[in-house]
């Protein structure tokens, strides 16, 4: 089965290092390093890592918002990276994005009927007649009163507002919605409510999402595969219950345990490894594996030889010279 | 509790401000003690007043708009009667604070090695120049910061965040405080580096025997560093528990949604999450009842105690709990959801 994306050894890089008017940049930022990356219609991919680790510029190359230095991205079997003008506009119809903070992504001088609408606008998808019964639709599956729809933003809490960031990605129909860390910013009680509706807009309507986000339990819950990035690059990829249940990556393993558990007694402190320092920058990452910083597996070959992703059974790829492997 | 005096003592606190829309009673009646050595949790989604409750504590917030009223309590001596000369040697000395952002905590126009000497010398005026600085040094040493000799000629903009916190951390604890108040200290952090800032908080804790008040929105975090817990609801206290009990046997139906919210992260794949209805109240015009009843699911009609008295803090099973709720119901919820 063709997948509805498909990722090939895309890269992104940032010039850096001009501090002086006119003068060339010095330095690369090596943002994405060659991400290769598949999802199937209807599934959904998790991609985690900590900050810097360029998910987020992941998450803007695969919407196109920003061009790749190099690589491709196929959406459902056609080359995209290229597209501009009116072809762009077509293909934004099939991949849209919900954002992380609800606050600054809704435009305050536009009530919400508005904001939901711009998209069926400006891609003239809906005849102006019938926008309007699309939007209150659109509200009314994202759990939203549709009566409220010349209400503006600031009349609505940080759940109700990332609600209407839902409804404007799904107002074209798109087959993909990448969510850059789309509940981060809501507390506990509301986090539940906006990942229980998304699990029922991908039932109801067979979207795939690409979720990104640095919290773990969110990503275990909601991914069918997740990717774990590192300075750039993935470092294990493979289905979530395999990659939380055995993670075969030091960075993994050490990621996983760092997560505070909310039970005193299991929780505490059991097998947890604590990492040394901060990760590395992203302008001068280490030479081999960019973990061998922090790991503590860390030999001489870790310096001088860049790991692959090499198969280790179950659908899971991971990028170590000495992986944990069962036993 | 404990039986000695209390390092710290609130009692009956009230913060509100006086707003266009009315007035926002952000802290509501609210009391605890922290002993000497403990560390102390305060737990609450966003606008619960845990932040303006500390805040009160330092008397950060105290412009013209605020009333404040009840007592805070060190050593047996009230702050809020304190005149701002006073409270100012307090400050720094017998309380500091390590805020979430360690960014906007620091001044990015002075070296780190300036800024932690300036807590030193306003409560220690007039030490000689090369003893500060040797104190200093022995400050981000123990915080780990690494060659502290050369980074003390640091800005805060050529550190990390991880790293930042360390600086924030060794100005808090320069002057060995008695109570040290973190405001969600590892909100802005990532895990890794999450985890490396909590043991440091404990160990130095453990080191100079003063209190801990930690603030946070994480039950995860609760779990692993914290003995004492408040759990607070639209400026009131809803259940104040050790913290064994508190995620053992939760009372109040707030504490229970949350924990059956955050353990159906953790223990479920693909199925439904739970999670409470509703969103948090406006804190204008609340109900002088209980804060949380149209969010409840145990919430008993419009006549019952639930829409008409406001619930004081009581002992329910080994928690205190401000809930209508009889001991007999409560513990069969509690076996219902929380049983093994």
């Amino acid at each position: 089965m063709t997948p509805i994306l498909e990722v090939r050894d895309v890269k992104k890089y940032f010039p850096s290092g001009s501090s002086r008017l006119l003068q060339r940049p010095t330095g690369q930022v090596k943002a994405v390093d060659g991400v290769s990356l598949s999802l199937q219609k209807g599934k959904t991919l998790g991609v985690v890592g900590e900050s810097g680790c360029g998910k987020s510029t992941l998450a803007r190359i695969l919407t196109r918002l920003i061009e790749p230095s190099s690589g491709s991205i196929l959406l459902d079997g056609e080359d995209v990276t290229r597209l501009s003008g009116s072809d762009l506009r077509r293909m934004r119809r099939d991949i849209q994005i919900i954002f992380q903070d609800p606050y600054s992504s809704l435009n305050p001088r536009h009530s919400v009927g508005e904001i939901i609408a711009t998209p069926l606008r400006i891609q003239k998808t809906v005849a102006k007649s019938e926008q309007a019964g699309r939007v209150k639709e659109l509200m009314h599956l994202v759990g939203l009163n549709p009566e409220h729809f010349n209400r503006y933003p600031h009349e609505f809490s940080g759940g109700q507002r990332q609600r209407v960031g839902i409804a404007r990605s799904l107002a074209l129909n798109p087959k993909v919605i990448v969510a850059d860390e789309p509940v981060s910013a809501l507390d506990v009680s509301i986090q539940s409510q906006i990942l229980n509706l998304m699990q029922e807009l991908q039932t109801k309507l067979q979207v795939a999402f690409v979720f990104i986000a640095h919290d773990l339990s969110v990503v275990r819950h909601i991914a069918d595969d997740v990717a774990v990035m590192y300075l750039g690059k993935i470092v294990e990829l493979g289905p979530a219950r395999t990659v939380y249940g055995h993670p075969t990556h030091p960075y993994t393993k050490a990621l996983m345990s760092a997560v505070p558990v909310a039970n005193p007694v299991s929780g505490r402190k059991i097998g947890r490894i604590v990492l040394t320092g901060d990760v590395p920058s992203p302008i001068d990452p280490p030479s081999g594996c960019r973990f061998r910083t922090r790991c503590w597996k860390a030999q001489d070959i870790c310096a001088s030889n860049e790991p692959e992703l090499l198969d280790r059974g179950d659908g899971r790829v991971s990028a170590c010279h000495f992986p944990e492997l069962e036993a | 509790m404990t039986n000695a005096t209390p390092l710290l003592s609130v009692r009956d606190l009230h913060v509100s401000f006086k707003t266009n829309d009315g007035i926002v009673k952000a802290v509501d009646g609210v009391s605890f003690d922290v002993a000497n050595g403990q560390t102390m949790g305060i737990v609450g989604e966003s606008g619960s007043g845990k932040s303006v409750m500390v805040s009160a504590i330092m008397r950060l917030n105290f412009g013209t708009d605020v009333i404040v009223s009840g007592q805070i309590l060190l050593n047996g001596i009230d702050l809020l009667a304190l005149p701002e000369s006073e409270m100012r040697q307090v400050r720094g000395r017998d309380i500091a604070m390590i805020f979430q952002d360690p960014l906007s905590a620091l001044n990015p126009f002075y070296t780190v090695g300036y800024q932690i000497a300036e807590a030193y010398l306003v409560h220690h005026p007039k030490t000689p120049k090369a003893q500060v600085e040797a104190i200093v040094l022995n400050a981000l040493d123990k915080v780990g910061i690494p060659d502290a000799r050369k980074r003390i000629k640091s800005y805060p903009h050529e550190f990390s965040g991880g790293m930042r916190q360390r600086i924030v951390i060794a100005m808090a604890l320069i002057n060995k405080p008695k109570l040290l108040i973190a405001d969600e200290p590892t909100t802005a952090l990532d895990v890794t580096v999450q985890a490396q800032i909590l043991e440091l908080i404990d160990s130095l804790r453990e080191e100079n025997n003063s209190a801990v008040m930690l603030i946070t929105h994480d039950l995860g975090v609760v779990a692993e560093t914290i003995q004492q817990v408040m759990v607070m609801y639209a400026g009131r206290t809803a259940e104040y528990a050790a913290v064994q009990d508190l995620f053992d046997t939760p009372s109040h139906p707030y504490t229970q949604g949350l924990l059956r919210a955050v353990r159906s992260f953790d223990q479920s794949t693909r199925g439904s999450l739970v999670s409470i209805s509703g969103t948090p109240p406006s804190l204008i015009n609340l109900p002088e009842a209980c804060a949380f009843r149209p969010r409840c699911s145990h919430e008993k009609g419009p006549l019952s105690a639930c829409a008409t008295q406001r619930p004081e803090l009581r002992t329910i099973g080994a928690s205190q709990s401000a809930c209508h709720l009889s001991a007999d119901e409560v513990s069969r919820v509690q076996r219902e959801a929380f049983s093994k």
